[in-house]
């Protein structure tokens, strides 16, 4: 063959296409390398509801659930906790709950909570992930005089008080999760599900 | 030589030998601070070759881990030296990359015209970090779980919806779980090999500009009657013979810590990671191994804004991505801080300190203190590049010799 009589714009364009189809065809033969990435059913169907029986917690004490692989607590608040908690609006960065993503809409309230003394809270710093200390002591060393209990993260030094909701100046930018949960009697709360306002 | 030529007329190997070695003209007056590239590929092959080996004897699974590592450690012949080799190693290469990134620093081996040869070095950087960040999650530990649940959750940090969906991709799971584990392993036992791979292509970069040297001058612009630098030494046998030198120094401190003090008192092998991974309980104080821990602090010293955290990850990254954008940072008519002048020997030397400082702040639990202390550092450590273009113009330069010096 000859190179005379050669259509080079032919060329071109049949060069340009076969990228482009090919290119196509790679993107195409991406998608089950990258989708297996995506949690497996398996994975999805871990993430239940679960119960929590709290006839055994007493007041200012810690009960840790595994929902969804993540630790949940439900920390029984005691009266003075109670009272405190409102004592601290002013060092707290969103003491009202406003950031909505942050707990169901039943929990918009100061305590954060369907009934006072229960606080159920997803026990992962909203920073990057640790699990907080539980510290109900008050005016520890460590914490400083104005402590009044709460939850404080080790790996970054972002604080909580016992509603999960954060201070003001710490890494983490917004207040603990609430998980949806409801009460199935007095002493089981089920994390996972709404039950609507109690 | 019958049987080279036979070999010859099918492969170049004596061209490649003599391209590379016997007939690659160096420098002449390279000092100590050109052993740490042999070195680290030295540790590169070593971390290669008892990786493979802790791989036929590792379970990668949630269950499995952490009793498989105590299998290789306690009931595995010399298994505890094969880990100890590869965790002891781990340290010895970010250790040797760190003198080596030095050392391009100190005498502008990233100027003009190596700024790619910095580049793909930058990349074997980030790609080492990859490798390492995976590798540490397999002993299944405390550390490991942790660390990696807060390192993969600065992915979950990027804002406009991508970020959360984006870390459980990551993760395969909502939190750290036995899916993240196995495709760790099957990519920390890949990236060793894009590694060697990176590797060669940094060596190729080399020997077609040629090294740098302590004068920062280019030798190829002297050369005698029959094209060889006149400030050149075939590298083999004068380098190779020196870095054996280098190799057999390295290695006396090397085993020394492998055989006396593998955990390098928390450093190497951190406390938490004795214990097996727990998914309800951080440790009381998590920080990653002391080769990540000036990140980290930087990581922790940016307060979160606009209710997100992303603009410490921000800093973070950047503070590793500067590194690609030294070779036009640099303005100074010079290569070598032989030749420059104080406002280049000062920021260099608060640039160390920086690093030093945040490395140490970062293995810390955090004060308000030490956030103020990290906050100073980090300014500090970005001032020396974003204020480079200034400092270094305005510095005042000696002259440098036509040829190399002693």
């Amino acid at each position: 063959m000859s190179a005379e009589g050669v259509d080079l714009k032919k060329r071109r364009f049949l060069t340009a296409t076969t990228a482009v189809i090919g290119a196509v065809g790679v993107g195409f033969a991406a998608v089950p390398f990258i989708a297996s990435w995506n949690p497996s059913e398996r994975a999805k169907a871990l993430g239940a509801p679960e119960e929590a029986d709290i006839s055994k917690l007493e007041p200012g004490g810690l009960l840790r659930v595994k929902w969804r692989g993540k630790v949940c607590w439900v920390v029984n608040r005691t009266e003075q906790n109670l009272a405190d908690l409102k004592t601290l609006d002013g060092e707290l960065a969103d003491p009202n709950s406003d950031v909505e993503t942050q707990q169901p809409p039943y929990c918009k309230n100061p305590t954060r909570s369907i009934k006072p003394e229960y606080g159920v809270l997803v026990g992962i710093c909203t920073h990057l992930g640790c699990s907080p200390t539980y510290r109900p002591d008050v005016a520890p060393a460590d914490l400083g005089a104005d402590w009044k209990g709460g939850f404080f993260c080790p790996c970054h030094g972002s604080r909580f008080d016992l509603a999960g909701r954060v201070y003001k100046g710490v890494p983490a930018p917004t207040n603990l999760v609430v998980p949806p949960h409801q009460y199935l009697s007095e002493d089981v709360i089920l994390i996972g599900v709404d039950g609507g306002a109690a | 030589m019958s049987f080279m030529n036979w070999i010859d007329e099918r492969f170049p190997a004596t061209k490649v030998w003599n391209e590379h070695l016997a007939q690659y003209y160096a420098p002449k007056n390279f000092n100590f601070w050109y052993y740490f590239g042999s070195l680290a590929m030295l540790v590169l092959v070593l971390q290669i070759v008892t990786g493979v080996w802790l791989a036929m004897l590792y379970k990668p699974s949630a269950a499995d881990a952490f009793a498989s590592v105590e299998y290789i450690m306690r009931d595995v012949d010399y298994g505890w030296l094969l880990r100890y080799l590869h965790s002891t190693g781990a340290s010895a290469f970010f250790l040797v990359i760190y003198l080596h990134m030095f050392r391009g620093l100190i005498y502008g081996s990233y100027r003009k015209p190596r700024e790619l040869l910095w580049i793909i070095g930058v990349i074997i950087y980030l790609a080492m970090m990859a490798t390492a960040f995976m590798g540490y999650l397999l002993p299944w530990g405390q550390m490991s779980y942790w660390g990696a649940q807060v390192i993969v959750n600065l992915f979950a940090a990027v804002p406009f919806g991508i970020g959360e969906p984006l870390s459980i991709w990551i993760r395969g799971d909502y939190v750290i779980s036995d899916a993240t584990l196995n495709r760790f392993f099957a990519l920390h036992f890949l990236l060793p090999f894009v590694l060697a791979a990176l590797v060669f292509i940094h060596i190729v970069a080399l020997h077609k500009v040629g090294s740098n040297n302590p004068d920062g001058i280019e030798i190829k612009k002297n050369k005698d009657e029959n094209g060889i630098p006149k400030d050149g030494i075939p590298f083999h046998p004068y380098y190779s013979v020196k870095d054996i030198v280098g190799v057999g120094v390295f290695l006396i401190f090397f085993t020394a810590v492998i055989f006396f003090w593998p955990d390098f008192g928390g450093l190497f092998l951190e406390p938490p990671n004795f214990e097996p991974a727990n998914p309800l309980k951080t440790p009381d104080h998590i920080a990653p191994v002391w080769y990540f821990t000036p990140f980290y602090a930087m990581l922790r010293a940016v307060p979160p804004m606009f209710n997100s955290q992303f603009p410490g990850v921000l800093v973070m990254f950047a503070a590793i991505l500067v590194f690609f954008f030294l070779p036009w940072l640099d303005r100074s008519p010079v290569k070598s801080i032989r030749y420059k002048g104080m406002l280049f020997k000062v920021p260099v030397a608060i640039f160390v300190i920086s690093f030093v400082v945040l490395a140490w702040l970062g293995m810390q639990p955090s004060t308000p203190v030490k956030t103020l202390l990290a906050q100073i550092f980090t300014a500090l450590y970005f001032a020396f590049f974003l204020l480079m273009p200034f400092y270094s113009k305005m510095d005042k330069t000696k002259p440098v010799p036509e040829r190399v010096t002693k």
